[in-house]
Formats: C-alpha cells, sequence, structure tokens
C-alpha cells in the first residue's frame, strides 16, 4: 500500500489507468443483456484457449443473490472478486432490512468499490465491465457498471469484443413490448452475429430471470433447444 | 443503577385494529421520585404511515429515536422511496442488536399500516422482535395496561372504537403505575390521516 493515488489526472483531464481498463474490457469476451418486459437475459461468450480445459467449471455468470445475476468482459479475476463483494453486500443489506435489495442499490453500493480503486491509494482499476441483471419489487433490470465506477441502466446493451457490432445489431432488433422468449432468442442471435467459429451449448452461457424473480443459469441442454430454434 | 428502565419511569401501548392501527403512551418525565415535565414525547411519526413508541431511559428515547429517524431519513434519499414498516421493524430490531454490549435502556414498539394492513411488532432492549400480537405494551405501567388490554380488546376494531378501548387501557394502567401518568397521548393511524388526541389521566 502506498500513499498516493496511482490513477492521476494527465493534462488532457484524462484518467488513463481508467481508459487503460476500458481497453481491457474492449478485449474481453463479449457479453450482451437485454432486458424484456417480463424478464432479463444475459448472455455471454466463454471461448477456452484449448479443448483441454474444462468448460464446466468456468462460471461466467455469477448468482449475486436468488433474483440477482451479473456477467463481465474483462479480467475473470477481478470479476471474481466484484462477485463476491457484490454478494457480502446483498447481505449486509438483509442482514439490516431482512428486505429484498433493489437492484438499483446493488448497483450503487457495488459502483462504489469500483470508484474508490480510481482514487485509493496504491490499488489500480478493477479491469472488467459488469452487466448486472436483475428482477426486483420495481421490475426488470439491466445495468451496465464500467471500471470507472459509472452505472447505467440499459434496455438493451453489450459490452467486450463484438459491443460496437452487436449493439447497432440490437438497435435494430430491440423494440420495449419485448417478452423474454423473445429476448433470449435476440441476445443469441447477437451472440452469433459476431461470434468467430460455431456457437455451441458449451462455448457460451445463458442466464435468464422471469417475473417469478428466481434467476436461472440454463444448463447446456436447455441452450442447445434454444439454438436450434434460432436455426 | 438499579432499575435503569424504571428511572425515567413512562408506559407505551400500541394495538392493531381493522385496518387501522393505534398507540398510545404517557406524558410523564421523571428522575425517580420527581416529576420534572408533564408533556414529554414518546410517540414518534417515523414516516406517513409508521410510528415508534419508545419506553425506557428518555435519554435512549431521544437517542434512539434520532437515529431511526437519520437511518429513514438517509433510506429516502438513497434509495429514492419510502420505507416498508415491515423493512422499518426489522431495521429497529439490527441496530437495538448492534449495541448488543452496550444496549439502548428502551423497549420500543412499532406500529405502521402496509398496503393497509396493521403491523405491529415489539422488542426487548436487544432487538428480539415480535410481531406476533395484536397488541403489546411497553414501560413501568406495561403489565397494568396488559390487564386492561386483555379485557377490552376484541379483533378488527374500527379507528373510533380502538381510539376510546386504548385510551382505557392507558389510562387504566398508568392511573396504577406511580412513575407513569400526568397525562396520556392516543395516536390513530388510518390509511387516510393520523389523529392525536390528549387524555387526562390521574394527575398524580
Amino acid at each position: 500500500m502506498t500513499d498516493f493515488a496511482l490513477t492521476t489526472f494527465s493534462s488532457k483531464g484524462k484518467l488513463l489507468q481508467i481508459e487503460y481498463a476500458l481497453n481491457a474490457v474492449a478485449k474481453g469476451d463479449t457479453a450482451i443483456g437485454i432486458k424484456a418486459k417480463n424478464g432479463v437475459v444475459l448472455v455471454v461468450e466463454k471461448k477456452q484457449s484449448s479443448i483441454l480445459v474444462e468448460e464446466s467449471s468456468v462460471q461466467k455468470v455469477s448468482l449475486l443473490t436468488d433474483n440477482i445475476a451479473a456477467t463481465y468482459a474483462g479480467l475473470g479475476p477481478d470479476f471474481r472478486v466484484l462477485s463476491q463483494q457484490a454478494r457480502k453486500l446483498v447481505k449486509k443489506y438483509d442482514l439490516k432490512y431482512q428486505e429484498e435489495i433493489f437492484v438499483q442499490t446493488l448497483s450503487r453500493e457495488l459502483a462504489e468499490d469500483v470508484q474508490v480503486a480510481t482514487q485509493r491509494g496504491g490499488i489500480r482499476p478493477f479491469g472488467v465491465s459488469i452487466l448486472i441483471a436483475g428482477y426486483d419489487e420495481e421490475g426488470p433490470h439491466l445495468v451496465q457498471l464500467d471500471p470507472s465506477g459509472a452505472y447505467y441502466s440499459w434496455k438493451a446493451t453489450a459490452i467486450g469484443k463484438q459491443a460496437k457490432n452487436a449493439k447497432a445489431f440490437l438497435e435494430k432488433r430491440y423494440n420495449a413490448d419485448m417478452e423474454i422468449e423473445d429476448a433470449i432468442n435476440t441476445a443469441l442471435l447477437t451472440l452469433k452475429e459476431g461470434f468467430e467459429g460455431q456457437i455451441t451449448p458449451t462455448n457460451i452461457e445463458v442466464g435468464v430471470i422471469r417475473d417469478d424473480h428466481v434467476f436461472r443459469i440454463l444448463p447446456p441442454s436447455q441452450v442447445k433447444d434454444y439454438l436450434e430454434e434460432l436455426e | 443503577m438499579s432499575g435503569i428502565f424504571e428511572y425515567n419511569g413512562g408506559s407505551i401501548v400500541g394495538m392493531k385494529g381493522k385496518n387501522c392501527i393505534a398507540m398510545a403512551c404517557d406524558r410523564r418525565f421523571g428522575q425517580q421520585m420527581s416529576t420534572i415535565t408533564t408533556n414529554y414525547q414518546k410517540v414518534f411519526k417515523i414516516q406517513d404511515n409508521i410510528l415508534l413508541a419508545l419506553s425506557g431511559l428518555n435519554s435512549d428515547i431521544h437517542t434512539f429515536y434520532a437515529l431511526m429517524e437519520k437511518e429513514i431519513n438517509l433510506y429516502n434519499l438513497k434509495e429514492n422511496r419510502k420505507m416498508k414498516p415491515t423493512t422499518f421493524a426489522n431495521l429497529v430490531a439490527s441496530s437495538l442488536y448492534e449495541r448488543r454490549f452496550g444496549p439502548f435502556f428502551v423497549t420500543p414498539i412499532v406500529a405502521g399500516l402496509e398496503n393497509g394492513k396493521p403491523i405491529l411488532a415489539t422488542y426487548d432492549s436487544i432487538g428480539c422482535k415480535s410481531d406476533l400480537d395484536d397488541f403489546q405494551v411497553g414501560g413501568t405501567g406495561g403489565n397494568y395496561i396488559y390487564g386492561a388490554c386483555e379485557a377490552f380488546f376484541k379483533p378488527d376494531m374500527s379507528p373510533e372504537e380502538l381510539e376510546e378501548v386504548i385510551g382505557q387501557s392507558l389510562v387504566s394502567g398508568c392511573d396504577r403505575d406511580s412513575l407513569s401518568g400526568w397525562g396520556g397521548v392516543v395516536y390513530v393511524l388510518t390509511e387516510q390521516k393520523l389523529t392525536v388526541k390528549i387524555l387526562k389521566t390521574k394527575q398524580t
């Protein structure tokens, strides 16, 4: 731990460390989120570096609580740390209020931890953008949390390698009346658009929450059904 | 200090009615056998639909109330919404337990209306919440008030009936307890309004 901040302003008023963190995110595997009328879907690429990797041991969609989950683009270990932080925040809230935390509240509190890493002495910013998806009393939510600590609510968005193309695709395909099943198909289509190679049930991960407030990570068998529907 | 809960004296009572709740307290602020003032507030409106009554050491009554006010205000600003009565009831419990080894010498009662449904919760001084009963008491005159409540209470009373019953119970109890009394205040909360009535008790 040093006394001075590692992230300091450039003469142009930029925080270069954050820009570089965003570069790391832009190199990461694509993740897509779509908010429908009655649910939210998260879809993320899970390309492994080698066929020797145990695909089932890699989990890119993390459950933060029963009705909120997150995925990311960027540095996996940083996401792991932030997921754990988020889970603790949920439990802390639960102990105090014994009430289901709102997605916006969780996003705001987690964002504080991310921002601290851009201003505290001796530590670097987190190298991930996180997509938080949840269904609370207010309805479905999709929130993006960036390395700077800024967070945005989206109707549909993409982060990572194919973010730009995916978002352009989504802008055309998205409509506010979408039901969750349409959203799942659209998300898979969007991911398929920029996918290098063949998309399979094991090299992507799909998480869905519907109005029952229960977030489910789909098993490969279910993902296979959705992928086949796309044909 | 033996009987720190008895030092200032005072009694509170909370009751559920049909889509309404009532809370009552005495007005005495004493120091053992002396009476200092007869207009001490012990029931607080935390939100339009939540009342907090506190009995015990007056210093802690005020401090704990101020702490709850701060919590709910910050919550309203941060979460941009009102707090639900059941959530507030839980907040009181966790806030009391936070001071497990240096507690607030208070026994709170929380009463509220959540979507029209009456909520009533009581606690010991370290946050053991109980929300199972339709009426609860607290303070030095508590046991005397219990007697009157058991006799007069019936479920699903209208706001007018509730006001009468809780008022009579409070007065009966406080008149017997030497450390409580010097007037009573009854609060009745319905979806539409909060009525406050000042009662006369035996002036001793």
